[in-house]
Parts: C-alpha cells; structure tokens; sequence
C-alpha cells in the first residue's frame, strides 16, 4: 500500500490563482475575469502583473458570462472566476446559449463549490453545479483534490479548445499531489491499487478515499483508489478495468447524487459491466451553515462515511 | 453604390424574408421587415468587412445580432454580401441546415459569430469583442442590433451600465424601437418610459433616427453615430421603425411578429414587392 502524506494544507482556489498567474507569463492570450471577489478567487498576482488583460465587472455575472464570450472573437482566452453558485446556476441560459452552443473557449473557474464553503450556508453553497454543466454539449467538467492538482488544471485546460468547467474549493486541505503532476484531461489517476474494492473521488473527497483506505486496510479490506479529476468526458476505461478486479464500487463527491460523478460512473457500469455501486453524496439536499468539517460529518462526505459505504458495498457483491 | 441598388436589395431581402417563413409557416417576418433597410445599410454602407469569413474577426468591423428572432432578414442579408449561397436562403428552419430558427455558430454558418434566440445576451458578448479588440490594437467597430422588448431582460442593463463604466466607445448599439413585442404594444405590455433618457443616465452618446425605414436617414445616422466613436463613450442608435415594413397588412399591427402569411397573404406580399435581383 502506497503511503501518502502531507507537508502543509491550502485550499485549492490558491491553486487556481498560482496557475492563472503562471498562465498570464506564459500565455499573452489568457485573459481574465471577475465579478467583485478578486480576493476570494485569489486572481490577485495575475491582475497585478498583466492589469491590461484583467476584466473587473461587478458583481455582474450574467454579463461576465457574456463578455467572456465575445472576448474569444479576436483569439482570447478567458477565466472567469466567482463562486460555484454564482458561475452556473445564476448564468445557465448566459453559458448554455453564448458560449456552450456557440462552442466559445471560455474557462468558467469556479471557487466556494459544495458544502466546504462554511459558514454563508446553503445560498452559497451549491451542490448541483456539476450536474448542471455536463448536461451541456461540449463542456468539459473538472473538479480538482488539491493545491496542486489545481494549478496544473488550471495551466492544462487553457490548451484545451473549447468551454470548461473547472470546479475547486475554499477551504486548506491536504497538498498530496505532485507538484510536478502533467494534467491530462479525461484520465484517471490510479493512486491505490486494490483487489477487494474501488473507490472512485473527485475533489475534496479524494483525500477522504485515501484515508479510508488506511482505515480498511487496517480491516483487512484491499481498496482501490481512483482520483477521477474530470467528470466529463468520463476516464470509462479505468473505472472499467478497476472493478474488472474488484466487482465493487464507491462513488465519493462533494454534490448531491443526483446528477453527480456517481451517476455517471453508475451509466459507464450500466452500459458495460453491471456493477453493485454505492454513493458519497448529498442525498437531494440543501446544505447549511456550519464549519466545513462539521457539514461533511453531518451530511457523509468524509473518510468513515466512505468507509461504511465500502463494507456496505462490498456484502452486495 | 447608388439609391437604386439599395432599394433593389431592400425590396429583394422583403421578398426572401416573405418567402422564407411561407414556406416553412413559420418564423419571424414582422420584425425582419422592419430592419430590412437598417441591415441592408449596414452591411452595405456602413461596416468595414473582410472578404470571406473568419470568426475572429481581426482587422474588420463585427455586427452581432441580439434579437435573434428576426433571422430571416440577417440570413438574407448575410447572404446577398456574399457569405454563402443565396440558394440556401432555401433550407431556413429545415432538417439540418445551418439557417436554423434562430441564428446560431454551432452548423457553421458563415457570418454568424454567435448563437442568439434567448434574448438579452447580444450586448454583453459585443463587449467582449469590444475588449478583445481594444486588446489587439483593432480599431475597428462592434455593431449590434437589439429589439425594444428585449430591452426588459435585466442583463442589458449590466451592459449598458459596464459599456460607459469601461469606457467602450468601440461600439454602436442599435435598439430597433417598433414599439411592439409578441404579446401586444411595448406600452401595455411593460411600459419603459423614454429610452433615450435611460441611455443618457448611463452616461452613452445617443442618436435618434426619426425614419428607421429610410435608407437615406440611417445612412445618416449611422455617419453620425460612427463619427461619435472614440470619445470614450459607448453609442446607442435609437432607430423608429414600423415592424412588417413594406407589407400593408402587417403595419400597424403586432400580430406578423412571428407568424407566417398564407398562400394569398404572400402574393399580395410579393406584389407589394417587386422582384429586384432574382428569386432564390
């Protein structure tokens, strides 16, 4: 069993913010958007360095939508960067129509996602946006675990040619991935191998899948962890392979079920190789307020929620 | 170019339009008629255009359309400057062709740079490319063409309040003011007061064109609206016009917004309505 460890913990919006700046001295065409929560998003470094190419556009996001959209007419590439909430649900006609079926190269950069956010509650804290931007043609959608893994999305999908959704979070969690990481959009990153059972995470929960793996380990269960970053497209071929050898499933997001990674994965597994599945995930909830540990205890996003859901799964083969 | 071919184009476009949304009974003639002339201008007279068509654009002016309903007129358009085939003027609202109902880049349509349909987004998106040109140097124009309804969606506002905030003065807004939206006079339906007085609190240049279906008088507001460009404030173009222009029965009237005439309701169109530049 690989053993992962951690020297510091940061949130992964700082991910964001480090790979926007690294793209803004590489890349003359990226340019950069926000609705009022420069600080929040951590864009900060890239605006100071390449204040012509930063857009300010209040709190506007309707029009952020828009203008990302015009600004790919003349060759640029732009991030947007608001809250979860604030970048799908309150825009969706705005990125369905002027940028997904209008195939515009707009980066939506999505900051405060899921439960995580804390304290501001269930206005804030949205838990559908993955499901709303993969039912659109052409998006890509990614949800990132880490620091790093952040900041390589964030400089990867600017060499991808079309819409993307790229989804992180507020809070400082584990830094585990390499710094070094190539991120390669659609593939899934193997980080245990197991016999008995896979757990497939994205996001924050792949950290929580790594440390119930520890946890099963220690009661004699082999789990497979995979770190499945993208969403959409789909990784088919490695979800398929992984429960070729172990016969069992676990999903593990930080969104509702409805409409999340498990439902994709549980269409991959219907269409292939019926697969007994169970789901990390908020049960067609609302969330509240609370601290971000608080909210994943309370409403089963964490490493012994995890955990049941494995034993669970693991009788039902 | 003389008055003449303007006209020829303009009363050969009524005639397309007419016979588009005939023979598929359905689309959006009122409004198309009403902008006739506007477009027929615009793309004739007014904007710097490249040969061809390429979606970025650089080095030409742009024209997005936010009211995408009134595609006939912009496919007509488009098509008599050259983009593509008059013929296909044919396959409007068919099984797949590029005209679909409402203009959209995803069948690869030349000439149309973005999707429109879902109204109030065409002001934003020409911000963008406002932006991008300003980013590369180009000091070519944006145009756009909005409805007056339209104009109750919210996010035109975010627009028009970031177009003067930014100091995009790269761009000519056109509002098409017919006074009419599908559920009857704009007035009843949700009454917006003075336009004009909207567009100078939000601190832009504003140009009225009394005769919106006068080639001559939006050649000349289009000059003056052009010569207002580059002093730091965004332009808006009030344009009156009468929606089914040039169609006796469907003046006065909102009810041709988006309904096609029958078989007798399109000769009487079409006589109205000489063939000018040959049929497609």
């Amino acid at each position: 069993m690989k053993t992962y460890t951690y020297s510091e913990k940061k949130d992964t919006r700082s991910g964001f913010g480090a790979g926007l700046a690294e793209l803004g001295r590489t890349n003359p065409n990226v340019v950069a958007l926000c609705a009022d929560l420069i600080g929040s998003l951590k864009m900060n470094e890239f605006i100071n360095e390449n204040p012509e190419r930063f857009f300010q556009i209040g709190i506007a996001e309707a029009n952020m939508m828009g203008i990302a959209a015009g600004l790919t007419i003349g060759g640029k590439i732009p991030f947007t960067g608001t809250f979860a909430n604030f970048s799908t649900g309150r825009v969706y006609d705005q990125i369905r129509q002027s940028i997904a079926y209008s195939n515009k190269n707009v980066k939506i950069c999505a900051s405060h996602a899921g439960l995580t956010l804390g304290e501001d509650g269930a206005t804030h804290q949205i838990l559908e946006d993955i499901g709303l931007m993969k039912m659109l043609p052409g998006m890509v959608v990614i949800n990132t675990c880490d620091y790093n893994q952040t900041k390589a999305a964030t400089i990867a999908i600017a060499e991808h040619d079309g819409p993307v959704y790229l989804r992180f979070g507020r809070p400082a969690v584990p830094v585990f991935m390499p710094e070094d990481q190539v991120f390669e959009i659609g593939k899934a990153i193997q980080l245990q191998e197991g016999s008995d059972v896979t757990i497939v995470a994205t996001g924050h929960l792949v950290w929580e899948a790594l440390e119930a793996a520890k946890l099963l380990h220690q009661k004699g269960v082999s789990a497979e962890v995979i770190n499945i970053h993208t969403i959409k497209p789909l990784d088919d071929k490695a979800i398929l392979d992984s429960v070729a050898k172990t016969g069992c499933i676990v999903t593990a997001e930080e969104h509702n079920f409805l409409g999340g990674l498990g439902e994709s994965v549980a269409r991959v597994l219907a269409l292939n190789n019926p697969t007994p599945q169970e789901f990390v995930a908020t049960n067609d909830t609302f969330g509240e307020s609370g601290t971000p540990a608080q909210l994943m205890d309370k409403y089963g996003l964490n490493s012994n929620a995890i955990t049941q859901k494995v034993l669970k799964v693991i009788n039902r083969k | 170019m003389s008055d003449k071919i303007l006209h020829d184009l303009t009363s050969q476009v009524r005639r397309d339009i007419l016979r588009m949304v005939h023979k598929v009974n359905s689309g959006h003639p009122g409004g198309s008629l009403g902008c006739t002339e506007f477009l027929v201008v615009l793309y004739t007279k007014i904007m710097n255009r490249k040969v061809g068509f390429e979606m970025n654009g650089i080095d030409e002016d742009l024209f997005f359309l936010s009211n995408g309903h009134i595609s006939p007129v912009f496919y007509s358009v488009l098509a008599h400057s050259g983009y593509f085939p008059v013929e296909e003027l044919n396959t409007f609202r068919l099984l797949n062709s590029r005209l679909q109902g409402h203009p959209t880049t995803h069948e690869g349509l030349p000439g149309v740079r973005i999707a429109s349909g879902s109204l109030g987004q065409g002001l934003s998106v020409a911000l963008g490319a406002a932006e991008s040109k300003k980013l590369n140097n180009d000091s070519n124009l944006i145009y756009t063409l909005h409805g007056d309804g339209e104009l109750q969606e919210g996010q035109n506002w975010e627009a028009i309040m970031y177009a003067s905030a930014k100091n995009i003065d790269n761009l000519i807004a056109t509002i098409d003011l017919n006074g009419k939206q599908i559920d009857g006079a704009t007035d009843d339906v949700l009454p917006m007061g003075s336009i004009n007085d909207k567009f100078e609190a939000f601190d832009w240049t504003v140009i009225e064109v009394e005769n919106g279906n006068d080639i001559d008088s939006i050649i000349e507001g289009m000059a003056s609206a052009k010569a207002a460009t580059g002093k730091g404030k965004p332009v808006c173009v009030l344009l009156k016009t009468m929606m089914g222009n040039g169609v006796d029965f469907m003046m006065h009237t909102h009810a041709w917004h988006g309904k096609a005439p029958n078989d007798a309701q399109l000769e009487s169109a079409l006589n109205q309505n000489p063939e000018t530049l040959g049929d497609y």
